[in-house]
């Protein structure tokens, strides 16, 4: 790698599969549930925790050698509670129908426990570069989980992808429709999303089976 | 050469090779295993897990044969009405049994045909042999949906119902929830248009909404939750000439099922009678709280409310669900004493759906799969109990 060094490159490409946040760690299960119905929100959600996660990791690093430690929780809070009011308000300013959707997802971004487990396991301990490196990292393998299960949700769900009607349109009866297909509602609803989770989640174990814990 | 010597000759051909257990399971369904087990010391029984479901299998035979019948009579009887005046003569008809055939004997092939192939890919894929838990499921599937349920949906939710419901936990004996309901609540959460409503229950209902031959297929419960008449009989109720699922309106012929059940001790009894006692104890609350005027009739549970607790046990699944369904061995509480308290609380907690969410009046499957979620835990405090007893007991002589 000319760009990268060998071990900065293992800090970006670890945590898109075998040091998945949320398939192997396990990390930001809520928001994976609550905000993939639709593909969009889930591209947004991604982008803006990589958008938190990457500077974020990149302002502790900076700082981590004049924070005390016994403070350490409340200096990141505050870091993280700027930057997501940045994308929150951005969000308002320039895609208000979306920032609807989300909600209050993106307040929680706050919450999400990627990013903590991030400052604390990684930027605490490592400079800006590799701090920022991990953070973008993390949040792309996170993006990663969050899109592909938006795809299903969104395409399974509702029959759209993004919002166009990839599968005809159901009132109408073209496309698909019009050999009795219909939409599985059960798409829609929260558990659905906690299966297809778990159904990437059993996957990727049963291709890596060095990722199956000890029983 | 015989079909048996060809099976055995397959399965030596195919010994010990990944496609293995496929050609064993078609060997032992059809004939018995001519294998013997060397050494050691082993236990004979005739009741193993294929008797055991052949069982259940009888039991339902009649069920289904009935609701084919009844696929067609209700069908006929939506559209002219005069055949209810005289059921008897009008049920066990040729036009009735070929609407069955031709409508309900799909949903039982493909629920087999599909249900299997998923078995067969995990038997091969993680090399075990093929367990005989589908041929249950198999069978409750197609008894327990509307009539016209379009075949892919059914596919669909077989393949989530025994991937999901079953396999995921590691196959039969494994799972922690009943697989026909698991089938049944994904088709419902899915594709509630065809699962729920007025229009689903009786036989082409659907396509002639908004022509002038348009049928009503509204279910008993569906009736009572808008506070309506209906035209059934308690005797037609109990009977079962009335529209619902394929195979759950006939109360008499699930009481026969029962019987033979209990009778080869396949089904526990303490399971069905507690689900019944159950059902009947919030019945007969919801009738006190009418009776002492507590909600009046503009309330929207009043329907329901003021529903006979008898007539709670006919309407509806409860009858099926708690002979059939309750009574599944893996799911439910293991223990006698466990296994009142869980069949108790399935009835209790399916009434109270059915008086409280008057837009899905059926909740007898969701409180099964509550209560098969529970089972683990009203076991291990049942056991605990015993153990704390049997304590104190020998403290009390020592001291």
């Amino acid at each position: 790698m000319g760009l990268l060094s060998k071990k900065d490159a293992a800090l970006i490409t670890d945590p898109l599969l075998d040091n998945n946040p949320i398939t192997i760690q396990v990390l930001g299960i809520c928001s994976a549930l609550a905000i993939t119905a639709e593909l969009k929100a889930s591209i947004v959600m991604a982008v803006s925790v990589m958008f938190v996660l990457g500077l974020g990791n990149v302002v502790i690093s900076l700082m981590r050698n004049i924070i005390p430690s016994k403070i350490r929780i409340i200096v990141q809070l505050i870091v993280v509670a700027t930057l997501v009011i940045i994308v929150d308000l951005v969000l308002k300013a320039f895609a208000y129908e979306l920032s609807k959707t989300l909600s209050v997802f993106v307040g929680l971004i706050i919450t999400n426990c990627i990013i903590m487990g991030r400052f604390e396991a990684f930027a605490l301990g490592n400079g800006p570069w590799r701090s920022f490196l991990d953070g973008i990292g993390n949040a792309v393998g996170y993006g990663i989980i969050l899109i592909a299960v938006g795809f299903f949700r969104e395409l399974l769900g509702s029959g759209t992808l993004l919002g166009f009607k990839v599968l005809g349109d159901p009132i109408e009866k073209t496309g698909l429709y019009a050999i009795g297909y219909e939409n599985n509602g059960f798409m829609l609803l929260s558990p659905m999303a906690l299966i297809v989770v778990g159904i990437i989640i059993w996957i990727q174990r049963s291709k890596n089976k060095s990722l199956i814990e000890e029983a | 050469m015989s079909l048996k010597q060809n099976l055995h000759n397959l399965k030596e051909k195919y010994k010990g090779t990944k496609m293995a257990p496929a050609f064993n399971a078609i060997h032992t369904f059809l004939y018995l295993p001519n294998e013997v087990t060397h050494g050691g010391t082993h236990i004979k029984a005739a009741d193993d897990l294929k008797r055991t479901m052949n069982i259940v299998i009888m039991a339902l035979i009649p069920c289904l044969l009935f609701g084919m019948f009844n696929a067609g009579y209700q069908h006929y009887a939506a559209i002219d009405g005069s055949l209810r005046t005289d059921v008897l003569a009008n049920f066990f008809t040729w036009d009735n049994l070929w609407i069955g055939i031709i409508k309900v004997l799909p949903l039982v092939i493909v629920s087999y045909a599909v249900g299997l192939i998923v078995e067969f890919i995990f038997a091969v894929i993680k090399g075990h042999e093929v367990e005989e838990g589908y041929l249950v499921t198999g069978m409750l599937v197609p008894l327990i949906v509307p009539v016209d349920t379009p075949l892919w949906m059914l596919s669909v939710a077989v393949v989530f119902g025994v991937v999901i419901g079953k396999e995921v936990f590691g196959g039969t004996g494994m799972n922690i929830l009943n697989p026909a309901l698991t089938i049944r609540a994904f088709l419902f959460f899915a594709y509630p248009t065809w699962m729920s409503g007025d229009k689903v229950w009786v036989h082409d209902a659907v396509n002639r909404v908004g022509t002038p031959d348009a049928i009503s297929g509204e279910t008993i419960l569906g009736s009572y939750a808008q506070n309506q008449e209906v035209i059934y009989s308690n005797w037609d109720k109990f009977m079962g000439f009335i529209p619902g699922s394929v195979g759950e309106t006939s109360t008499l012929l699930i009481l026969l099922g029962a019987a033979f059940l209990i009778f080869t001790k396949v089904g526990s009894w303490r399971i069905i009678v507690s689900t019944f006692i159950g059902a009947a104890v919030m019945g007969l609350i919801f009738n006190q709280i009418v009776a002492a005027d507590v909600i009046t009739e503009s309330s929207k549970f009043y329907g329901l409310m003021n529903t006979v607790w008898y007539e709670h046990l006919m309407i509806g699944g409860l009858a099926f669900g708690a002979v059939y369904m309750a009574t599944d061995p893996v799911t439910a509480s293991q223990t006698n004493k466990g296994k009142w308290i869980y069949g108790f609380l399935i009835g209790f907690i399916s009434i109270m759906i059915r008086v409280f969410n008057p837009a899905y009046p059926e909740g007898v499957f969701l409180a099964i799969l509550l209560m098969n979620v529970f089972a683990p835990t009203i076991d291990h405090y049942v056991v605990q109990g015993n153990v704390k007893k049997r304590l104190k007991r020998t403290k009390v002589k020592t001291a």
